[in-house]
């Protein structure tokens, strides 16, 4: 009965705690790559996420304002926009954009900072990625930061004040799933900030196994919007997302070579 | 006056201000940021804010992006 009671209050009172402010989802999403927009709205919306990424970009001049603008669809007022700064490969780049995209949000100061380091791989470039956090953070920024899962760096960052540290999986965009879980782990376990899987996810037990991993989220893009129907792959992750977190919770049973019945050996009349 | 805005450049009357940019671009309604020479131009400086022949002027928005 009580462990009942428990698992429904980790349901309830379980939040992502990001820089002070709570958030009930821990599952965060891009908004690129989709075919339209409606489809960004559903995916989004079926998703739960609550903070979504965006990129800034050039504003289309002498072209008509035909698309739906994203602000309009997902309105910063019920979403919690995440500036990136993908496309970024040098830390002057990544610090010009989120100064750019505090002043279009208002003075919101939340961003994901990440420096690319070539566009074959997009593996961040963390010289740089240090130097931009280091601007960033006396500039009042509250920064999420993009990085590779080397333990030692992540431990750096979130020195630095971080807000949250974001380990690929994988590269972005290749959907090869959680490529060296015993790294996570280790950042994980070292760290006071929550810790984010970024890029690399792609498909949902990709998904639960960051979360059983000990991960405080994830964030994804291409593993929602490049599936083949990326309205129902958003209802998977966001069960993933629940269902590992639940089972990290629980507690998995340790792994043994041999077997181990589940019935009583006591008792039987054979 | 030539100025390049977004890359591009453009011919437009010497004194005018952020606000009339914007306004003559067709962007009054829309939520962006502006940075001239490297420098953003808070949108509250718009209304008196003259740009200087040969100003590289950015305008930027929020669009779909970000996290993989």
């Amino acid at each position: 009965m009580s462990s009942v009671m428990k698992t429904a209050t980790h349901r309830t009172a379980d939040p992502l705690l990001i820089d002070g402010v709570e958030y009930q989802s821990r599952l965060l999403v891009g908004t690129g790559k989709y075919r339209y927009m409606e489809e960004t709205r559903l995916a989004i919306e079926t998703s739960s996420a609550e903070i979504i990424t965006v990129a800034i970009r050039r504003t289309n001049i002498g072209q008509k304002a035909g698309e739906p603008n994203l602000l309009e669809v997902l309105p910063p007022e019920r979403y919690t926009y995440l500036p990136n700064t993908a496309g970024c490969y040098s830390a002057e780049d990544a610090v010009r954009t989120c100064r750019l995209a505090r002043e279009l949000l208002d003075g919101h100061n939340l961003v994901k900072l990440e420096v690319l380091g070539d566009e074959k791989t997009l593996f961040p470039d963390i010289t740089q990625t240090l130097s931009a956090a280091e601007t960033l953070i006396a500039d009042g920024f509250r920064v999420m930061v993009y990085t590779n899962d080397d333990p030692i760096i992540a431990r750096r960052l979130e020195e630095m004040g971080c807000v949250a540290v974001m380990p690929l999986a994988a590269p972005i965009g290749s959907g090869l799933g959680i490529r060296n879980p015993y790294n996570i782990l280790t950042i994980v376990e070292n760290a006071q900030v929550p810790i984010l899987v970024d890029a690399g996810v792609g498909c949902a037990s990709d998904a639960a196994i960051a979360m059983e991993l000990g991960c405080d989220g994830v964030l994804m893009n291409t593993a929602i919007a490049g599936a083949r129907d990326p309205v129902l792959m958003a209802s998977a992750m966001r069960k993933a997302i629940e269902a590992g977190r639940e089972s990290f919770l629980a507690g998995r049973i340790p792994r043994k070579r041999f077997a181990s019945a589940s019935s009583p050996v006591d008792g039987t009349f054979f | 006056m030539n100025l390049i805005i977004n890359g591009k450049p453009e011919q437009l009357p010497d004194g005018i201000t952020a606000a009339q940019l914007i306004e003559q671009l067709g962007l009054a309604d829309q939520r962006l940021a502006m940075e001239v020479n490297r420098e953003i131009v808070p949108r509250s400086a718009f209304p008196g804010y003259t740009f200087k022949p040969g100003d590289q002027i950015e305008i930027v928005r929020a669009i779909g992006g970000g996290a993989d």
